[in-house]
């Protein structure tokens, strides 16, 4: 099935960020349907993480129109220019804004480089918040989705342990685990592996590609490009805050159109020549 | 040494300590703390008109010394018509004083909480005040425990300024004992000796919490 085919999830249009001076998105354009597994790659500081945090609200875009499926739809430059006029003035606004954040992390889960556990509380504590202090899930209930899940990634065993007694790896798929329990409609991975010992690598991008087999949407900033070639049925390749180039992932990587991408790849998989 | 004495006086200047020093502390700290959390957010504001006003509190509390606070609420308030007991007198001198001082303490700690986790919060779902109370401040408390041991030792022997505004707590009793029995270093010595099991107590307290908040920290 080609991604046509598919039913829209998301659609950004010309999303644009600054960090004062640093002009870091330049206009990006992201299509995600249903079932879409999307690998964002690129050298470091070429803003596929700033695309990946606007998607959850935890960047603000400065201009550009992101639309979920379903709700809501956000213009971001109208949006900041209503919050923009005085702190009294704009509440109205503000508001908006923030029921707009909301609404996308209703709808999104986020997967962290560092996971962001939260260290005071055992694992099934760390899965089990979101449902029940968010969703209003009854905690029963909850409790049996989350070591449901906890099994699934192998770690039914843990759920008393606490964040600090977990390897980096258990860690990261206990962070999976928490954004899965949301039930989110999209989940977004921010370089998952990257702060991982190699050994321990694996078994997080083996959870991932069980995910991605299962039909969950997901969008993935890596630089696993093996995972992204063979879990990935969309890859975009940023440079300097555009997509540099954009398809499947047996174009970009075999037959890349653009010189950048092409270096890029080189750098990465011939990293001594 | 008089030691009848000793032993006569140490039972009043021990319940003026459990009836006067140590509710009054503990009431002022209880309040204190409410009051420093919510200037600790003015000044973590975004927004410079809070910010401000949160500034302004912190500077004003430490800039000025808690016995002329104490006398402007108790002697100076009544030339405009409020008039307010000995002991609220001191329960609201003492809590606005640890409303300053902690607030440094409070903002340092929640500033102290990796910004991942607020993200991790909210990316949850959470609102911004539920992740500051299940999320930020749990791990903040641990942090800020040996500084706010500190501010509740010192407020514990700060409530003696209170006798100068009529509140009878363990040093207003010890000041009626010399006066009756004139042994000024005996008596004011006994007192200053319970002061510092109080605070030894205190500081053993702390030990446990700071065990306790620590069970989830990997070591």
């Amino acid at each position: 099935m080609s991604p046509t085919d598919r039913a829209p999830l998301l659609t950004a249009r010309g999303i644009e960020k600054s960090f004062g001076d640093n002009h870091v998105l330049r206009g990006v354009d992201l299509d995600v349907c249903r079932g879409d597994v999307v690998a964002l790659i690129g050298p470091s500081g070429s803003g596929k993480t700033t695309v990946l945090r606007s998607l959850n609200g935890l960047e603000t875009p400065d201009a550009g129109v992101l639309e979920l499926d379903g709700g809501p739809t956000v213009d971001f430059a109208a949006q900041a220019g209503a919050t923009s006029t005085g702190w009294f003035w704009n509440r109205t606004a503000r508001r908006t804004a923030a029921a707009n954040r909301a609404a996308l992390r209703d709808r999104s889960a986020m997967v962290f480089q560092h996971h962001n556990l939260f260290p005071h509380r055992t694992v099934l504590e760390n899965v089990v918040e979101g449902p029940t202090q968010v969703q209003r899930v009854p905690r029963a209930a909850a409790v049996d989705r989350a070591e449901e899940l906890l099994a699934r990634v192998g770690l039914a065993e843990k759920r008393d342990a606490y964040p600090h007694e977990l390897s980096g790896g258990q860690q990261q798929r206990v962070g999976i685990v928490r954004a899965l329990a949301l039930q989110p409609d999209l989940l977004l991975f921010d370089e998952p592996t990257s702060a991982l010992d190699p050994e321990l690598v694996g078994e997080v991008l083996t959870v991932m590609k069980d995910l991605a087999a299962e039909g969950w949407t997901m969008v993935v900033v890596t630089h696993e490009l093996s995972f992204a070639r063979q879990v990935a049925n969309q890859v975009l390749f940023l440079d300097g805050g555009v997509v540099v180039e954009r398809g499947a992932p047996e174009h970009v990587f075999t037959d890349p159109a653009e010189e950048r991408t092409r270096r890029f790849l080189d750098r990465i998989l011939h990293p001594l020549d | 040494m008089d030691w009848q004495l000793v032993s006569e006086s140490f039972w009043p200047l021990l319940r003026g300590a459990l009836t006067g020093t140590m509710p009054l502390a503990l009431a002022s700290f209880a309040i204190g703390l409410v009051l420093a959390l919510f200037v600790a957010l003015l000044r973590l504001s975004p927004n410079p008109v809070l910010s401000w006003v949160g500034r302004a509190y912190i500077s004003l509390i430490r800039g000025t010394p808690l016995l002329v606070q104490l006398f402007i609420i108790f002697y100076g308030l009544p030339q405009l018509g409020i008039r307010i007991d000995p002991w609220p007198s001191a329960i609201i001198a003492f809590s606005l004083n640890v409303g300053g001082y902690a607030a440094e303490v409070v903002r340092a700690a929640i500033l102290s909480v990796p910004k991942g986790q607020w993200e991790a919060g909210w990316t949850v779902g959470m609102s911004p005040a539920r992740t500051l109370s299940r999320i930020i401040l749990p791990q903040a408390a641990r942090v800020s425990v040996p500084p706010l041991s500190n501010t509740f030792i010192s407020l514990v022997k700060d409530t003696s300024l209170a006798t100068l505004i009529l509140v009878t707590e363990m040093f207003r009793v010890a000041q009626q004992i010399a006066a009756f029995s004139n042994e000024f270093l005996l008596i004011y010595s006994e007192a200053a000796l319970i002061y510092w099991m109080f605070c030894t107590v205190l500081s053993a307290g702390q030990n446990v919490l700071e065990k306790r908040l620590d069970r989830y920290v990997a070591h």
